[in-house]
């Protein structure tokens, strides 16, 4: 089955540029953190189906996906801690009203 | 009738994509990002490598989605709408979209992958020996990345923590 590596990077393209355009349109952080989620998991897609298609010997895409989950747990937790104390001061987190980071 | 299943996924996937990133409610928005979610762990089910597959649901839809759910409880008052989206908006970022597709697609249809029909050793067991070895493994980066796990929950602490002195100021 060689196609589907190919029907597989179709899918992760379109899920890629689904995140790209909910970043661009979407005005509050939160909703702007969840297609960030959208975007690393499709790049996810990306990484495993290369490994599991094209190099089954090795395990190497495996591993990128655990450093990519990892990483973006952590950047997840740290954005939130942002946009909860951001609120605490602007008692909004859209992120054309709020203008300054700095308190 | 495996290409069935596929498809159905990927369907379901690219749907539920769609209306997490334009749902006018955010919780709504955050519970369609859980369905899409729930597909690529899905998809990893369908292509058997199923370490992956637990670890999505497990962080992601454990985690991660949790987590943002909770901070929409946190920041947002209920039944509140997010503002729509200008026209000239959505019209400059679907014409962004389209290009990258039309980038992406170019290079996808050069480079037509072979796929090859091995399976892939994906035991818990042959990962954390590859993970952890010395000689070509990512020994290394796994303590790195425990380190950056660490700073993070600290410094996530410390910039949620109400500070005192600010609190007397205001």
């Amino acid at each position: 089955m060689p196609e589907v590596l190919q029907k597989i990077l179709w899918l992760s393209t379109a899920l890629f540029f689904i995140g790209v355009y909910g970043m661009l349109t979407r005005r509050n952080m939160l909703a702007i953190l969840m297609s960030l989620e959208l975007m690393l998991n499709s790049v996810n897609i990306n990484f495993v189906a290369f490994n599991k298609y094209l190099h089954p010997e090795k395990l190497d895409g495996i591993f990128f996906f655990l450093f990519i989950v990892t990483i973006a747990a952590a950047e997840a937790a740290v954005a939130i801690a942002i946009i909860i104390h951001l609120y605490r001061y602007h008692k909004n987190i859209d992120v054309g009203e709020t203008e300054e980071l700095k308190y | 009738m495996d290409s069935i299943i596929f498809y159905c996924i990927a369907l379901f996937i690219l749907i539920s994509g769609l209306l997490a990133v334009t749902a006018r409610h955010i919780f709504r928005a955050a519970i369609w990002l859980l369905f899409t979610l729930m597909g690529i762990a899905a998809l990893y089910f369908w292509m058997n490598v199923f370490f992956v597959a637990a670890v999505q649901i497990i962080i992601y839809v454990g985690g991660i989605v949790v987590l943002i759910i909770f901070s929409i409880f946190l920041t947002q008052q209920a039944g509140q709408k997010m503002a729509v989206t200008s026209a000239k908006q959505s019209v400059f970022s679907v014409a962004a979209v389209l290009f990258g597709i039309a980038f992406i697609a170019s290079i996808i249809g050069r480079f037509y992958f072979v796929g090859r029909s091995e399976t892939l050793n994906d035991s818990v067991n042959a990962i954390g020996t590859q993970l952890m070895s010395f000689t070509n493994g990512y020994a290394l980066p796994f303590e790195l990345v425990s380190l950056l796990l660490l700073a993070a929950m600290v410094g996530s602490i410390l910039i949620a923590m109400k500070h005192k002195t600010e609190n007397k100021n205001n």
